[in-house]
């Protein structure tokens, strides 16, 4: 990362650390969907920016962090820390489980990608009948009437939790960048350009691969476990569909795969576009003109910035290149 | 006679259609190597454009699908010639997100044209049915899978013996080898994504005499063309037809037998399987 | 060829975006004209009929200003989803709604309760069964429209009141129900009143299945295996259009089809769709009160706005949902949230749409007074039969057969 990338990044955090003191309500339920698109945007970008393994599928690690969480408060009154750690372990199992499998039989590209999604829909469908969860009818935690913080069951006002994202999604940076600085960073680059010509060298791109996913997994897990305690309500149908899946890949493939800052620069411009296209379409009276924007968006990119947009703002700012 | 004897049949039936829709994506995935994520998608437009005919001509649905299909052809013709010729040399997800990309525009599109409401073709044999011996068996699907079946008919005879035909195959095999034999392998894969394309439009209209449209079916329908395709086998003609007859088949009989909102387990299963164990599928050739 | 951006302009734009993030916290307006927030669902899963529960809206933006109420009305999507629906919340108070109406599903509207709940704005909930929205002890959140529990006692008590009203007596029904949040909770009102007060057949079978189902021929073999009087069913649009489909190719004819209050039979579509097959078809569901004045002008006044809908109960309670919220407004005198939650509190509207008392809430915030009505489809529209002082006809049951229809 060059210095004039430090000197972005060091303001953008300032601005993003102050914002809740000046901003309203209104802006602050945005930032939080930023937030959340840019962290979600990472974890995912580790396996596929990194180490090149498209999943389709990352709504099941999103899902189990949420409902493990919540399902342990709402039964066992567990602290909510407690649950979205299980959370995390329980996705990381999961992705485990789905990357050995698939490495080991040799599962790759584009079919690594429909086990993804099938492993997705297979668990929706099991939530859906899973009635100490709530099955469809959905599972409620009690809203509580709180005016404080309380850290540590995680209730409290839409300040707190911005701040937790906030928290995360630079732990989430921190981490990406000092994996990238270590050997696993490389092997995942080198497995990501040319898995034969890597397994040549002797790296062991299995565990390698596994790492990546696990990790990923894991992480994706941790905000879905937190946002459990922000939105109240959870639907295996809303948080396992494939349509989440795509809505989390967006955000880093515009902004760039496989760069540090990629996946904020593109959750920032989706979540703003997409809150202007929200407003276009209630003035027009056109519902629907934020999922067209995102389907154009991908297209857009794939089409004329395959790269995203960080290395091309990169370029036309002079921050210097990033590491692609 | 056993009660799950219909549900066979209906299953068969039904999966005719669904046969015809995977070899859609079998020959567009299969030959021009495009993961068509906008499968579904395109099925749902051409469904929308059956129900415009019968609207402003009075066509029966079986009388427009050639013509849909035909309209399918050319817009598959002029995506893969104008669009997606230019990603062979790419790699393999840039394609993947650009159909994806464009199976959320359709989708949002289609919402913003013609409404969320639920859309259904009229016809006057909607509600009636053969009694054959034991069996009742909907008109409706006997002439969706009929009309299925025939357009796959067609398309095999067209791949065995049409001159296009087997240039497609051999560019499909060998595209090196066809071009250094002086085929023009784009213009055979345009060819080839608009035959797809086509299959997908039929189907769209024989499935719109069994359900009823609305903007977001694509995505599901996607997914199920995707599983058929795998089950059977990439690049099998008939690997597509007994893939989309054993999900039928497995459908009707998992609704009867087990809950039937536990259908789609049983298909999402046998996809983790043969994904894992027997990725060629049952009918493909090694890749 | 782009400009290179230079290390000023840069500097420029963001300050120019900073400025933006900056602005500063929700002008709320405490004085002048009352501003409605409206939340449906008008794109997503649940477009179909949010789109259709806006001519509600609509209708009173108009309607409700004519009876001496002086308001303006924000319309928002929130696309069927939980997040839009909190952040347009968020929106609307920004700017500068002092009250909240929606949000038809419960969902979303949970969601929204408690967006008010923290901003201190009310909310007054037009359509959503979920009993959480109004026991969570919730200071601004206030409900026109049956709780689960409600839906379903009161329809369920009119099935007694249909068969005294026939003379017959139906002693076995099947019970088929959509397998999402309202189609649970309705089955687990059905069990529990069966359990606490009975009812007057016994349920042989039960089957569920999947909301976006696109295929209902196993389910309805299954019913008519089951060989019951009665079908009794939890519905929505699309698929209760599927199974009566079904029903007639499988020549499943029960002496009648009746819901204990489902969205669906009534709508316009339905019948469209079904033609004569939609005919005799029973929902116990609130309804409109042919009794009521205001009523019937609403009904007129849709019918000449919407030639090829039917009016439906989503259509009145969006309608009381504005009306409420402007009538709060006028008795407090202002826009302070206090103000109009002391006033949503003594609500006591006698001029309204729907079948019931006045309008009031208690002390959870939640109408207690919304009973059901036992709607038939009789000749191509949904007439009350039910209960007889406020009847439009008499019922018909059990069903004339599938061939025999006209």
């Amino acid at each position: 990362m060059s210095g004039r990338q430090g000197v972005a990044l060091a303001l953008t955090g300032g601005l993003l650390v102050a914002a809740p003191l000046f901003v309203g309500d209104y802006v602050l339920s945005v930032l939080i969907v930023f937030l959340l698109a840019a962290y979600l945007g990472q974890c995912w970008n580790i396996m596929m920016g990194f180490a090149g393994q498209l999943s389709l599928g990352h709504a099941l690690y999103y899902g189990l962090g949420a409902y493990t969480a919540a399902a342990l408060f709402v039964h066992f009154d567990t602290l909510s820390w407690f649950g979205i750690v299980a959370g995390a372990a329980l996705a990381a199992l999961a992705a485990g489980v789905i990357g050995a499998l698939s490495f080991q039989f040799a599962v790759t590209g584009v079919y690594f990608a429909l086990l993804t999604i099938a492993f997705d829909e297979f668990t929706r469908i099991l939530f859906d009948h899973f009635d100490w969860v709530g099955g469809t009818a959905g599972l409620f935690l009690h809203v509580a009437q709180v005016k404080g913080t309380d850290l540590l069951h995680l209730r409290g006002s839409p300040t707190m939790f911005y701040y937790v994202l906030l928290a995360l999604s630079a732990g989430v940076l921190w981490l990406s960048r000092a994996l990238l600085r270590r050997r696993i960073g490389f092997y995942w680059l080198a497995i990501r350009e040319d898995e034969p010509a890597a397994a040549a060298l002797g790296i062991d791109t299995f565990w390698m691969k596994l790492v990546a996913v696990t990790l990923s997994g894991a992480l994706t897990a941790l905000a879905g476990g937190v946002m459990a305690f922000y939105d109240n309500n959870l639907y295996p149908d809303t948080i396992f569909a494939t349509s989440s899946s795509v809505e989390i890949i967006t955000a880093p493939i515009i902004g760039g795969m496989g760069t540090l800052f990629g996946p904020i620069v593109g959750a920032f411009l989706l979540t703003t576009m997409g809150e202007a296209m929200t407003d276009f379409g209630a003035a027009w009276g056109v519902p629907g003109l934020k999922q067209w924007l995102y389907g154009g968006a991908l297209v857009a990119i794939v089409l004329l910035q395959p790269a995203g947009v960080w290395p091309w703002l990169c370029d036309r700012l002079g921050l210097g290149a990033e590491r692609r | 006679m056993p009660g799950w004897v219909n549900f066979v049949v209906a299953g068969l039936l039904t999966g005719a259609v669904y046969g015809l829709m995977a070899l859609g994506l079998s020959v567009i995935f299969g030959v021009v190597r495009v993961v068509n994520f906008a499968h579904g998608e395109m099925m749902v437009l051409a469904m929308y454009g059956v129900i415009l005919l019968q609207h402003w001509l009075g066509l029966d649905p079986l009388v427009s699908a050639p013509v849909v299909a035909m309209a399918l052809f050319a817009l598959g013709y002029a995506l893969q010639r104008g669009l997606l010729n230019r990603f062979i040399a790419r790699p393999e997800h840039q394609q993947f997100l650009l159909m994806l990309g464009i199976a959320g525009l359709l989708t949002s599109s289609m919402l913003m044209v013609f409404g969320p409401d639920t859309a259904s073709v009229e016809t006057s044999y909607a509600l009636d049915s053969y009694e054959v011996g034991p069996l009742i068996l909907d008109k409706v699907r006997v002439f969706a899978a009929s009309g299925a079946v025939l357009s796959m008919a067609l398309l095999w005879a067209f791949f065995r013996m049409s001159r296009t035909g087997k240039a497609i195959r051999a560019c499909a095999d060998n595209p090196t080898g066809a071009a250094v034999a002086g085929l023009d392998v784009g213009r055979f894969y345009a060819t080839a994504f608009g035959i797809g394309a086509a299959c997908v439009g039929a189907s769209g209209t024989f499935l719109l005499l069994l359900v009823d449209v609305q903007p977001y079916l694509g995505a599901s329908y996607t997914l199920l063309s995707f599983i058929i395709v795998i089950i059977g086998g990439l690049g099998s003609m008939p690997g597509a037809l007994l893939g989309g007859l054993l999900v039928g088949v497995s459908e009707g009989l998992s609704a009867y037998f087990v809950s039937p909102s536990l259908k789609s387990l049983f298909s999402y299963g046998l996809l983790i399987l043969v994904l894992l164990v027997r990725p060629q599928g049952l009918l493909g050739r090694r890749a | 060829m782009i400009r290179k951006i230079d290390r000023r302009s840069f500097g420029i734009g963001a300050a120019a975006t900073g400025a933006i993030l900056a602005a500063p916290a929700i002008v709320r307006a405490q004085g002048g004209r009352l501003r409605i927030g409206s939340l449906l669902p008008k794109s997503g899963d649940e477009a179909e009929t949010g789109q259709f529960c806006q001519g509600g809206i609509d209708l009173a933006k108009t309607m409700v200003k004519d009876m001496g109420y002086d308001f303006e009305v924000v319309d928002a999507d929130t696309e069927s989803k939980p997040e839009v629906a909190r952040t347009q919340a968020e929106k609307l108070i920004h700017e500068g709604c002092h009250i909240l109406t929606g949000a038809f599903d419960s969902g979303q509207s949970l969601a929204i309760a408690q967006v008010c709940e923290q901003n201190g704005t009310p909310f007054v909930v037009d359509i959503a069964a979920d009993p959480a929205i109004t026991n969570q002890g919730f200071k601004f959140v206030f409900r026109n429209f049956p709780t689960a529990i409600m839906l379903g006692n009161n329809g369920l008590a009119l099935f007694a009141e249909l068969f005294k009203a026939t003379n017959t007596h139906p002693k076995t029904a099947v019970l088929m129900h959509v397998n999402d949040t309202f189609g649970q909770a309705m089955v687990r009102g059905i069990n529990g009143y069966d359990q606490h007060v009975g009812l007057p057949f016994k349920i042989v079978e039960d089957i569920g299945y999947s909301r976006d189902t696109n295929d209902l021929s196993a389910e309805v073999a299954k019913a008519k295996a089951a060989n019951a009087d009665l079908l009794v069913v939890v519905h929505r649009l699309n698929d209760i259009i599927l199974m009566i489909r079904e029903m007639v190719k499988q020549r499943y004819q029960p002496m009648g089809i009746i819901s204990p209050g489902s969205p669906g039979m009534q709508f316009a579509q339905f019948f469209r769709a079904l033609g004569k097959y939609a005919n005799y078809c029973i929902t116990n569901q609130p309804w409109l009160d042919p009794k009521q004045p205001l009523a019937l002008k609403v009904r007129e006044a849709y019918g000449k706005a919407h030639p090829d809908q039917n009016m439906t109960l989503e259509i009145g309670f969006t309608f009381e949902g504005v009306l409420i919220c402007a009538d709060a407004a006028k008795r407090a005198g202002s826009t302070n949230p206090q103000a109009l939650v002391e006033a949503l509190k003594a609500t006591h509207i006698t001029d309204r749409v729907m079948l019931g008392g006045a309008i009031t809430f208690d002390e959870h915030g939640q109408n207690v007074n919304l009973p059901s009505a036992a709607t038939e489809n009789l000749n191509g529209k949904p007439m009350v039969v039910l209960p007889a002082s406020n009847a439009e006809a008499k019922p018909v049951f059990p069903m004339p057969g599938w061939s025999e229809r006209g």
